[in-house]
């Protein structure tokens, strides 16, 4: 199965059942799957920070959101992350790609690479680093477990995931 | 009270005169705590945090509860912190969503300084380019109540008022209760 297929899965077995998103083209191929399947309530966002708020109400709702962003939309959410779904305990699944590592062809996504894990460890998210598709079978344990104790997550897709499939 | 003079505090008074079941999500500072003081409710979500999102959480509720009215009670300079939810908001077009936003043209809850409302920026006319099709302006208080009869689209309410806040103390219910008491409410 194709590493998007297989994330695609992982989001489906937790459970998520509204996806919000701004693109970013590491997550091309799996935002192809979520248009396609059309199983899952897609909801693409302008801003990342805009995305969480979305989020947040829909889990007012009833719902069970996941946001999918590239690691340069985290530092437009940090507010959001600390006072809205910090302050109130409202749990989100932030399924975030890591641009500016290992295998990064653009200059400018460097600065804010650098910084994304310990930008992360800073904010006090909760943290799962995908890097073969070995690690995928931790995405929809860690999102479940982000719903149980109330407490967003970030799931970190590296470059590493998808080689040898492009 | 005649046109002209209408405050934020005023205009809310009126907004709650027509609530019934409906979800509200309310602005952060004094908007939420004017509207904690004329009408608490355990349907109301007052933010308390993270300005310029009250729109985009409206309408995730709106998505999650196609079945109830959601109303998100805005400030201009929370939307002008986030424009782009115009435009998202317009393009999922729920039925069930009104987005009203009581511009007084300053931050009201810090200080009134000037927002970009009282200079040269419309944010009526923003709303129709973003894709609002059913886009209202108001300023006056009796003109509230035919508006917010009408229900059932997407909806775009601007209430042109005057600055000025009401004195009103702070919200005394922790934010976990705010927003377990909501969740109750579905």
């Amino acid at each position: 199965m194709s590493i998007d297929l297989s994330l695609y899965d992982a989001l489906k077995e937790a459970g998520v059942n509204l996806l919000l998103s701004v693109p970013c083209a590491m997550l091309k191929g799996l935002l192809n799957v979520i248009e396609t399947k059309a199983e899952i309530q897609h909801v693409p966002a302008t801003r990342e920070e805009e995305a969480v708020g979305i989020a947040a109400g829909a889990y007012l709702g009833g719902r069970n959101p996941a946001i999918l962003m590239q690691n340069s939309g985290l530092g437009n959410s940090v507010n959001a992350i600390k006072s809205l779904l910090g302050f109130y305990r409202i749990p989100v699944a932030f399924i975030i790609s890591q641009r500016g590592a290992e295998g990064e062809r653009v200059a400018a996504q460097v600065p804010m690479g650098q910084v994304t894990i310990p930008l992360l460890d800073c904010i006090g998210m909760k943290t799962h680093i995908i890097v073969t598709a070995s690690d995928i079978p931790q995405i929809s344990a860690a999102i479940r477990e982000c719903q149980a104790t109330l407490v967003p997550v970030a799931i970190l897709l590296t470059y590493s995931l998808w080689k040898g499939e492009t | 009270m005649e046109g002209g003079n209408m405050k934020r505090f005023d205009a809310i008074q009126e907004i709650t005169r027509y609530l019934t079941d409906e979800l509200v999500v309310c602005n952060l500072g004094y908007p939420s705590r004017e509207l904690y003081v004329l009408e608490d409710r355990p349907e109301n979500f007052y933010m308390l945090g993270s300005m310029g999102l009250a729109s985009s959480i409206s309408l995730g509720i709106a998505i999650a509860q196609p079945g109830r009215q959601v109303v998100c009670i805005e400030g201009d300079g929370s939307i002008l912190m986030n424009l782009g939810s115009l435009a998202t908001i317009a393009n999922v077009n729920p039925p069930n969503l009104t987005i009203i936003v009581i511009d007084n043209g300053t931050y009201g809850s810090t200080g009134d300084q000037p927002t970009a409302t009282s200079g040269r920026t419309r944010l009526d006319v923003m709303a129709r380019g973003a894709g609002f099709e059913h886009v209202t302006t108001i300023s006056t208080q009796q003109d509230i109540s035919p508006v917010l009869k009408l229900r059932g689209e997407c909806s775009f309410i601007l209430i042109k008022v005057e600055p000025g806040n009401a004195l009103v103390g702070h919200i005394p219910i922790s934010s976990e209760v705010l927003k377990e008491r909501f969740m109750k409410e579905l």
